[in-house]
């Protein structure tokens, strides 16, 4: 423990904390000061997070004890290459989302877009940081408390309608998350994730069957966080009822279920779990790939332009859960590529298919004809570069995602299945994408006139902010090597549990495994 | 042996309870399902400690043995939580009940729904 690094860590989660309060106490009538500090709060959180990556890219792992209690009996925030990148991540979307909000001006829209915005930063950044089973059940409802509110932002019967099942089911996975946390204490009596980890392993034949009956609870409420079919039902409602800029920010939600599982998987149900070791996999696998199927097929159902973005949500969230199903050195260092990926191009296509509802008047969002809007031109190209990245097409990193999963599930049970999934769902997918877009940019021109639109809100910044996302999908496909070995990295660390638990108990405890 | 007997068929009289209102379609029912299971979730995170009487939590000189502390403070947080979130839902659901005209929990009437 030493030098700026566990600042940082702490001052990762502090600063929204801080930040959220501020705006809400003391700017609540002041939009465009609220703007600025939400703006510069964004910025210090993706600037500390490119800090964290550099500091955690040479395999160091951090952990840092709040108030100082020693590890099993305090709280601790843990460092690794995968929770750096992951806040990453978060900021750059944070910052390009919140762009997004000041410039288009649906932060007026309603009450405390801005304290809501960091609260949920607040959540996502302590989730995926902390080093506590207890405590990332409180971050979860940190960032859905907050997601509650944004989800609702505009208000509107529709959005409240959404709202309401999407609270509803929230609560129930919450429950759920309780019990299996209440059943993990129960038997190993410690809840750090690193000592569960020590404890799981140790723990006597008797206690396997309820230690993996809540290894699979946990599995069932990160399942259904990460939109995994069954337990799908409730995103597609509430990601196309909200508006853009909010269902943009929640393209990173999904992705923390996918951490959860990925990181409880690894570290407490690993391989030294016993009956426990990767006891999710066969039951994610099936999942993922029904996911994928049903993503897609929806893709091509969807009535509207929103509908088709939370669908494709869903079906890149089958594809990214049946490469960590699988839990495999490499299959996992190429789903987190794709994490990366499908957050930023599911994240664009919500901000493009908003650019475009928008210009549209009372079309809006409806796949119908319709005539020819203002900035189509432009729009056009953005769509189909958005649609490239989320069906996975070259040139943009969907291409590169898809193929490295195709790769790294070689030689795993099942992996012809999700050969399949993914081959067979990105051709259902570029069907219905350019379906959608033919309809939209082509055939307008059968009917006459062009629509009357009120005056376009920040009619540069909005469009910047889309593609700067999109060029964010370039920048990955050109930096594809070192981020690819950064994730194999990330995952090589992931599945040597010995070094986070040594990082977090001291030596004595990594010594006892 | 009779308390755990007791505790153990609350949290399932309760979990039973809870489900099936959440399972009801009309958004009053839903939220006391919610209630109910909250409960059942605080008995159980209570029941994770072990059930130990006349036992102190704290430091005692004294003391030959303790009662875990650590679940008290577990329940503590969770009934906040699922206070503020009942609190929540209620004004949830009676805004969309005002603005729609409907308290579905799927959006949809008597009529639409066909029940």
């Amino acid at each position: 423990m030493s030098g700026i690094a566990p600042l940082l860590i702490a001052a990762a989660v502090v600063t929204p904390a801080v930040l959220g309060a501020a705006i809400l106490l003391t700017l609540r009538h002041h939009l465009d000061a609220s703007r600025l500090v939400s703006l510069a709060s964004c910025l210090l959180l993706t600037g500390i997070a490119g800090a964290l990556v550099a500091h955690a890219s040479d395999g160091t792992i951090e952990s840092y004890a709040l108030g100082d209690w020693p590890a099993p009996f305090g709280i601790v925030l843990v460092l690794d290459r995968l929770s750096a990148m992951m806040l990453l991540l978060t900021g750059v979307l944070a910052l390009v989302v919140m762009s997004y909000a000041v410039a288009t001006g649906m932060d007026r829209k309603g009450w405390h877009f801005h304290p809501l915005f960091q609260f949920q930063l607040l959540g996502l950044n302590g989730a995926f940081l902390t080093g506590d089973l207890f405590n990332l059940f409180v971050f979860f409802e940190v960032l859905l408390i907050a997601s509650y509110g944004l989800l609702l932002h505009g208000q509107g019967p529709q959005r409240l309608r959404a709202g309401v099942q999407y609270v509803v089911i929230n609560l129930v996975g919450s429950t759920l998350f309780l019990i299996g946390v209440g059943l993990l204490y129960g038997v190993t009596g410690t809840l750090n994730m690193a000592d569960l980890a020590v404890r799981v392993a140790a723990a006597p034949p008797g206690d396997q069957g309820l230690i993996v009956a809540s290894a699979l609870v946990l599995t069932v409420v990160f399942a259904l966080k990460a939109a995994l079919a069954p337990l799908h039902f409730w995103l597609p409602g509430a990601y196309s009822a909200t508006t853009g800029a909010v269902a943009a920010l929640f393209a990173i939600m999904t992705k923390v279920g996918a951490y959860a599982l990925i990181r409880t998987g690894t570290l407490i149900f690993g391989a030294d779990a016993g009956a426990a070791a990767f006891v999710a996999g066969p039951w994610l696998l099936p999942a993922a790939i029904a996911t994928t199927f049903i993503g897609f097929i929806a893709v091509f159902a969807a009535r509207g332009l929103r509908e088709m973005a939370a669908w494709s949500v869903v079906g890149s969230m089958g594809v990214l859960l049946s490469a960590v199903a699988v839990f495999r050195v490499e299959a996992t260092a190429s789903a987190l590529y794709y994490v990366i990926h499908s957050t930023l191009a599911g994240a664009a296509l919500f901000l493009v298919v908003d650019l475009i509802a928008y210009r549209r008047g009372e079309h809006g969002d409806a796949l119908t004809l319709a005539p020819r809007f203002r900035q189509a031109g432009l729009l056009s190209a953005l769509f189909f570069l958005a649609a490239i990245g989320i069906v996975g097409l070259p040139p943009l990193s969907g291409f590169v995602g898809k193929l490295l999963i195709l790769d790294g599930v070689r030689g795993a049970p099942g992996a012809v299945w999700i050969w399949a999934a993914v081959l067979i769902t990105t051709l259902i997918g570029v069907l219905a994408f350019s379906r959608a877009g033919s309809l939209l940019f082509w055939k307008t021109t059968e009917v006459e006139g062009e629509i009357p639109t009120r005056a376009l809100r920040g009619p540069v910044a909005g469009l910047t902010a889309a593609a700067s996302l999109l060029a964010a999908l370039a920048l990955l496909t050109t930096l594809a090597g070192p981020v690819t070995a950064y994730t194999r990295a990330a995952a090589a660390q992931l599945f040597e549990p010995g070094r986070y638990i040594e990082a977090v108990l001291g030596d004595a405890a990594g010594g006892r495994r | 042996m009779t308390m755990e007997l007791l505790i153990a068929s609350a949290i399932a009289v309760l979990t039973a309870a809870g489900v099936y209102l959440v399972l009801r379609a009309r958004t009053f029912p839903v939220v006391l399902g919610l209630a109910f299971l909250s409960y059942a979730i605080n008995l159980f995170l209570f029941a994770m400690g072990r059930l130990v009487i006349n036992r102190p939590p704290i430091y005692d000189k004294a003391a030959e043995s303790y009662t875990d502390p650590l679940p008290q403070a577990l329940v503590l947080t969770a009934i906040v939580i699922a206070f503020g979130m009942t609190a929540f839902v209620v004004v949830l659901a009676l805004r969309t009940f005002l603005e729609t005209g409907v308290d579905h929990v799927d959006g949809h009437g008597e009529e639409e729904a066909g029940s």
